[in-house]
């Protein structure tokens, strides 16, 4: 899945490496505000379990197996700045340690994974949460639409640098018509797995669901009108 | 991705290029990648002298070449892209061995792989010379924001521990009979993936209590970085000089 170096031409590499500097900086902030003092940490080993998260293999069928992105999951769990933030510190160890997606195409990829990946799974994540039914089990359902949404929507980003700065002639609409095809079967793939994550969480430790504060919060409002009644340690 | 995968691909030694500053070998690396990728793909000759000054380098850092052959893997996706891109590439056709292919895809495919295949290269060589902690004072040095450094320490120090817990659930599911055939066992691996998240999260909560315990108010301390000297800088700007070298010939001799 990552863009090794030559790809993309020197221009591109650099614009988006632009972006992706101004997306990390944001989040910084951003993650702030998520997580408070406790970002490095905690971020760190969020991070470090995205990582773990992309090391196992699901099998598919006839021996092939895939594995995880885990941009729109890691959204959906600890917000979408410190999503960005973990996606980017992968790709960083990733390109550094394990020599994995080019260095040149280091902006690339965290803008395609880490920004277009996290927030496009996020923003679909809200809106299908603003219209499923309000309870702690659309989270799950919501999520999985968020994971499956990113996946395509980083396939066709990445369709598009290529014909901006692709170093290969290649007919765009065959190109864009094979990114989103391929993609979006891998996109189910990531869909239900991020799907089924949530909810494995979702049924242990709901309070650790970023994406599904809202809901607990109005549940919570709903199951004791009167305030102070009771306190949950 | 084995268990191997998690160590890293730090090979211990003693040599010149070991003992660079990590910043200086970062910026190196980098520069000579973006020089690889700038290279006119007209021309092989320059892609050799790339080589050339990896393999110098490789040679003074006692790196086997059967170290960075077999870790040579990570590039198996591009490649096959490479391999379907002349088929699939516009342009005028050229015939091959029988097979009618793009000529424009075919020099495509050619550059891809040699300017993929050196950029692993580079990355491997870094990342087999520098330890993972020297990698993070040098992202420091080169003014990473420093919360991102952070993260990427507590990702660097956390690795094992979090891909071991891992480990740990894999083999108490094959200890029961749990073997992963069809998407049908997707659920039993996602709530191995949710636990794993329950617990990385809780472990980074109890170390962020022990750090405040500690004194911890909001940012690392740095610990000072050598003086830079000369001599360093003249190793780190051997190789991105010899690819300056064969991208500039490239480009004038086209």
């Amino acid at each position: 899945m990552h863009v090794p170096d030559g790809f993309l031409d020197l221009p591109t590499s650099l614009a988006t490496a632009a972006v992706a500097a101004s997306a990390v900086a944001l989040s910084l902030r951003g993650a702030r505000r998520e997580l408070d003092d406790r970002a490095a940490p905690l971020a760190g080993l969020v991070a470090t379990f995205v990582f773990a998260a992309q090391m196992i293999n699901f099998p598919v069928a006839a021996g092939t197996s895939g594995h995880l992105i885990g941009g729109a999951l890691a959204a959906v769990l600890v917000g979408p700045w410190t999503a960005t933030l973990c996606l980017t510190v992968v790709l960083l160890v990733q390109g550094l340690l394990f020599a994995d997606g080019g260095l040149s195409a280091l902006g690339t990829n965290i803008t395609l994974m880490g920004v277009v990946g996290v927030w496009t799974g996020y923003a679909v994540f809200r809106l299908a949460l603003a219209v499923l039914p309000r309870r702690i089990g659309s989270v799950p359902l919501a999520a999985g639409i968020g994971g499956f949404a990113s996946v395509p929507m980083a396939a066709l980003t990445f369709a598009g640098l290529f014909m901006v700065g692709g170093t290969a002639p290649l007919d765009a609409g065959s190109l864009v018509a094979a990114m989103a095809s391929v993609h979006t079967l891998i996109g189910v793939g990531e869909g239900v797995l991020t799907a089924l994550v949530v909810g494995s969480v979702v049924a242990v430790r709901p309070d650790l669901v970023h994406g599904a504060r809202r809901i607990r919060a109005a549940s919570i409002q709903a199951a004791a009108p009167a305030p102070s009644s009771g306190h949950r340690a | 991705m084995g268990a191997e995968h998690t160590h890293g691909l730090h090979l211990p030694g003693q040599s010149t290029v070991h003992r660079l500053p990590a910043h200086l070998k970062i910026v190196s690396t980098l520069a000579f990648v973006l020089l690889v990728v700038a290279t006119p793909r007209e021309a092989t000759w320059p892609y050799a002298v790339h080589l050339a000054a990896l393999m110098l380098v490789a040679r003074t850092a006692r790196v086997p070449a059967a170290y960075l052959a077999t870790r040579l893997v990570v590039e198996v996706p591009f490649v096959v892209f490479a391999v379907v891109l002349p088929f699939v590439a516009t342009g005028p056709r050229i015939s091959v061995l029988g097979l009618s292919v793009s000529e424009p895809g075919l020099v495509a495919a050619w550059a891809l792989l040699a300017k993929g295949t050196l950029g692993v290269l580079a990355a491997l060589l870094l990342a087999a010379t520098t330890e993972p902690r020297d990698l993070l004072t040098g992202l420091t040095r080169l003014r990473l924001p420093r919360q991102l450094v952070e993260i990427m320490g507590f990702m660097v120090r956390y690795v094992e521990v979090v891909t071991g817990d891992l480990r740990r659930m894999s083999i108490a599911l094959a200890s029961r009979g749990f073997d992963a055939r069809s998407p049908r066992q997707w659920p039993v691996l996602a709530t191995c993936l949710g636990a794993l998240f329950v617990r990385s999260y809780e472990r980074g909560e109890r170390v962020h209590l022990a750090m405040l315990s500690r004194g911890y108010a909001g940012s690392l301390p740095v610990l000072d970085a050598a003086p830079l000297r000369v001599g360093d800088l003249v190793v780190a700007a051997a190789l991105p000089t010899m690819a300056a070298v064969g991208m500039g010939a490239a480009v004038l001799t086209r």
